[in-house]
């Protein structure tokens, strides 16, 4: 870690695990659990979530002095949808179809709790390149989450990861399939999402009992 | 008999937080009391009452392609539909700004009540994904476009007052350590999102919807039959 220090570091590695924006700070749960069927669109998801946190938190701590404490939320909100709206036309340039599948998912990054609760809690009191770290680190975490669910969704919902087929094909019974397995449909579902990041907060709170609530 | 179908989809079958996710970050954090759950969910109904429509006359008369043309014909061809994320999330802040100085002058007890939530109600995903959806649903009417709004709401107030109810009495239970608090009300909102699921063939009378699911359904098979044609041409080609 030559580049970072000690401290900076500890700003990215701390929301991978003991301080996760989902599953310890409970923020921007939202986006989180609508688009993970398909671990692309995971992928995806968590990219913009990085750019618009990095590049928000960036913008707002270099404003902090000049943000009247009034209308910050306002600020902040304008801050989000521009850059929100730089992530949506790209995406519709580049990549139309994923843009698709997200729908209004990106337009809702503006109200992530995630963004607005890294601003209000981070960038207002620190300075840009602490806040930046803050702001990878944080999307870090929300991403990584995001890809654990979204990899088991896709694999037990359609038996696929990134669209490739890895169990082999159910239509001819190729793969686990010829021993008599099935793609589990209701993995797509919108309330496995939910189950599942539940499970994960049930691990890694046996893995850490400090995080255990009352 | 339109309106009636739209109330009951975004009540039951649409419904906000167990369809789509929306507003979950509040629907968390404020799910600890019935009492401040009431009061959340009662000021979600409102705001979104409010907004959306707003917003519905917006998308209307400024952003969709060529809506500008009640300015003069020489406007029809703009299209500043890629600004809706940032106009919508204005009228949203300055609405909820307005709404908390008109219902503090004059409802105090009211403020009291809904005051702390307001502020909050900026920041909720299901305001802005009420005025998102709106948009994308392409509502055709003013009318239904509160209609929209204020069923939706419902929806949300439904889902916050059933689970801090639940988590009230869950309290005394025995749960599992590590589950206690976030975990196991994530694994309940499943569980209830599963039980919403039921209503999906409530409004299948008219045959429109069950025809919809069947096309879905026989299109996605295609899709499918589709990519192994593909890749069964492929293994071809590199054979």
């Amino acid at each position: 870690m030559g580049l970072l220090s000690k401290k900076d570091a500890k700003l990215i590695m701390d929301p991978l695990l003991d301080d996760n924006p989902i599953t310890i700070q409970v923020l921007g749960i939202c986006s989180a659990l609508a688009i993970t069927a398909q671990l692309e669109a995971s992928i995806v998801m968590a990219v913009s979530v990085m750019f618009v946190l990095g590049m928000g938190n960036v913008v707002i701590s270099l404003m902090r002095n000049i943000i009247p404490s009034k209308i910050r939320i306002i600020v902040q909100l304008v801050v989000v949808a521009a850059l929100v709206i730089i992530v949506d036309l790209v995406l519709k340039a580049f990549a139309y179809e994923l843009s698709k599948t997200l729908s209004v998912f990106v337009g809702l990054i503006i109200t992530n709790c995630i963004i607005m609760g890294r601003f209000e809690a981070f960038a207002l009191a620190n300075g840009p390149w602490r806040s930046f770290l803050d702001g990878i680190g944080n999307s870090l975490g929300y991403g990584l989450i995001l890809i654990i669910v979204g990899f088991f969704r896709e694999l037990l919902g359609s038996g696929t990861l990134l669209g490739i087929p890895v169990l082999g094909d159910p239509i001819e019974k190729t793969g686990v399939y010829s021993i008599g397995y099935e793609n589990n449909g209701f993995m797509l579902l919108s309330p496995m999402a939910l189950i599942i990041v539940g499970l994960i907060i049930w691990v890694q709170r046996s893995r850490n009992k400090a995080l255990i609530e009352d | 008999m339109e309106h009636i179908e739209l109330f009951f989809k975004s009540i039951f079958i649409d419904n906000m937080v167990f369809a789509t996710f929306l507003g979950m970050c509040s629907y968390l954090a404020v799910s600890k009391k019935v009492s401040t759950a009431v009061g959340l969910g009662a000021a979600v109904i409102f705001v979104l009452a409010v907004t959306v429509p707003l917003n519905w006359l917006l998308d209307q008369y400024i952003l969709q392609d060529g809506a500008l043309v009640w300015l003069g014909p020489e406007y029809a061809q703009y299209d500043l539909s890629f600004l809706s994320f940032i106009l919508f999330i204005a009228t949203i802040a300055t609405m909820v700004q307005l709404v908390e100085i008109v219902v503090e002058k004059f409802s105090p007890s009211l403020y009291n009540s809904l005051g702390i939530f307001l502020p909050l109600i900026a920041v909720n995903c299901a305001i802005l994904g009420g005025s998102l959806f709106m948009q994308s649903r392409e509502i055709e009417t003013l009318g239904l476009a509160l209609n929209y709004g204020i069923s939706s709401g419902i929806g949300w107030f439904l889902a916050i007052v059933a689970i801090a109810a639940i988590r009230e009495k869950i309290r005394y239970s025995n749960v599992p350590a590590p589950l206690r608090g976030l975990g196991i009300t994530f694994i309940i909102t499943g569980l209830m999102a599963i039980g919403f699921m039921s209503f999906g063939g409530m409004l299948t009378t008219d045959g429109k919807k069950e025809e919809s699911n069947i096309e879905a359904v026989s299109s996605k098979t295609e899709v499918l039959k589709q990519e192994k044609t593909e890749s069964t041409q492929i293994v071809d080609i590199q054979k």
